[in-house]
């Protein structure tokens, strides 16, 4: 279970993304959060898992303070978080194989990952995690091969090695046309129930949010300002969330 | 402008003309002598070859040697100098580092070099190695400083030690450029080994000096149409093996 209390990050600019935001997401649910670009979805994703410092509240998972630790704590903390993201964020250069086991990374010492030497167990799992996401036999190509659903896949591969306790996703399907986006959201939550592990999913396309969320958390300038079942998310609510971002609000809603 | 500045100027270059005691027909008879020389030098002799090998392969090992530790020295140095991934302070000694290498030419380093460890391919070796570190760090920390970042953070992201995020997410985007990079150094240290010979940092340069000294045109000739051959040799290798990386 994630537990985010008082969340606040103020960037340096002076940009308040952040404005005191809590959450909760249960044992195996998955939780969308909708809102304007600029609301603060990256942020405070990223502030679960210290990618992005937060400035005040706290972030527990399982029980476990996050805001405090440092350095192997912090890393430690960090495998159980795994992270989805926009722009899939592969190594490049690097083989399928060697992006699904850079998921192991955490676990592995630095002279091991240094000589690609990964315990054959995580090597197993990695294969069969690719086919779990539909791409078995890519494991020699390069990540700059794949298209970009292609590409997403090996995101989500990269995550479930390891073995997480919640997924983080920040926009994943934002970079992927309708008919892959459907695909990899239908993926990210089969993948979930199948793990029984939670999910806290940032997304820009509300219907695709409709679609596949347990619940749902409208996020506008740094607060959150509706919480609700895809049901609950009226005409009213949906102004509400895309307050002072009109025109998104269509593109959000995919007309 | 007005016309005291151009008084100014005017003057000024023609003192320095006096002072350097501008004479077109020292330059008439310098001509006639520089003829007679070249004329001592043709044909090249080749006669003493194994003094030009020896030359010549004391010349390859310095550019070689030199470029593995500049290489070997560079990487950390470029790490510290990027700003995107050390801290102030780091950062700030890693630039100091780069600054300092790059400061003097190399026949300075090499004169400084010979002063210290005395005549020889060691010092020549440590000279190029010293410029390589300038040279190599300053490329490559900027590299580093371009990279895309999403590939960090993904890896950063699992949990890898900071370490383990240099090996996975910045080495491999920095990699085709560090491979290029030492190719061009190796290139470039060539030509450089067979300069700095002459102030006595060994190699074929040390060959050449020599040969001058001694009035023996003829294989003074011979070695520059070795150093000339050798240096494109070197650009041919370099062309060739940075092809292939893109």
């Amino acid at each position: 279970m994630l537990e985010v209390a008082g969340l606040v990050k103020t960037y340096p600019t002076g940009d308040q993304a952040l404005r005191g935001v809590s959450l909760t997401v249960k044992a195996t649910e998955v939780v969308f959060v909708i809102g304007p670009s600029g609301a603060g979805k990256s942020t405070l994703i990223r502030c679960i898992n210290r990618l992005v410092e937060p400035d005040a509240g706290s972030v527990r998972l399982d029980g476990l303070e996050i805001t405090g630790l440092k350095g192997e704590e912090l890393r430690r903390a960090r495998r159980q978080m795994a992270m989805i993201f926009q722009e899939f964020n592969l190594v490049e250069r690097l083989t399928v194989m060697e992006n699904v086991l850079s998921g192991r990374l955490g676990y592995v010492g630095l002279w091991q990952a240094w000589r690609r030497k990964f315990p054959p167990e995580d090597i197993e799992l990695a294969f069969e995690t690719l086919a779990r996401v539909g791409l078995a036999g890519f494991e020699n190509k390069r990540a700059d091969e794949l298209s970009g659903g292609q590409r997403q896949r090996v995101g989500i591969a990269r995550a479930l090695v390891q073995r997480p306790k919640i997924l983080l996703v920040d926009e994943p399907t934002s970079s992927l046309d309708p008919k892959t986006s459907d695909a990899v959201m239908a993926l990210i939550t089969r993948l979930t129930a199948e793990e029984q592990i939670p999910a806290l999913i940032n997304i820009h396309d509300v219907p695709l949010a409709r679609q596949f969320a347990q619940r749902i958390l409208g996020l506008n300038q740094g607060v959150i300002v509706f919480e609700g079942t895809p049901g609950d998310l009226t005409p009213e609510t949906l102004d509400l969330i895309y307050r002072g971002a009109g025109e998104e609000l269509t593109s959000a809603l995919g007309a | 402008m007005g016309p005291v500045l151009w008084l100014a100027l005017g003057a000024f270059l023609l003192w320095n003309a006096l002072s350097l005691h501008v004479d077109p027909a020292r330059v008439v008879r310098g001509l006639s002598r520089a003829w007679i020389v070249f004329g001592r030098a043709f044909p090249p002799d080749f006669a003493r070859w194994q003094l030009l090998v020896e030359g010549v392969v004391e010349s390859l090992q310095m550019a070689t040697l030199s470029t593995i530790f500049g290489v070997l020295i560079g990487v950390p140095v470029a790490v510290m100098a990027a700003r995107n991934f050390a801290p102030m302070p780091v950062y700030a000694g890693g630039r100091a580092i780069i600054s300092l290498a790059r400061t003097f030419h190399e026949i300075i380093v090499a004169i400084l070099f010979v002063k210290a460890v005395g005549f020889g391919p060691f010092a020549g070796m440590l000279t190029l190695t010293w410029g390589s570190v300038g040279f190599f760090a300053k490329l490559l920390a900027e590299q580093i400083e371009n990279i895309d970042h999403g590939q960090v953070e993904a890896i950063r992201a699992t949990g890898a030690s900071r370490g383990a995020v240099l090996v996975f997410g910045v080495l491999p985007q920095v990699l085709p450029r560090i491979i290029g990079l030492t190719v061009y150094q190796w290139d470039v240290h060539l030509r450089q080994s067979t300069i700095i010979g002459i102030v006595g940092a060994g190699g074929i340069g040390t060959t050449l000096y020599n040969s001058f000294a001694r009035y023996d045109y003829d294989f003074s000739l011979a070695i520059l149409l070795v150093i000339v051959a050798i240096v494109l040799l070197g650009e041919a290798v370099s062309a060739v093996a940075r092809k292939r990386i893109q």
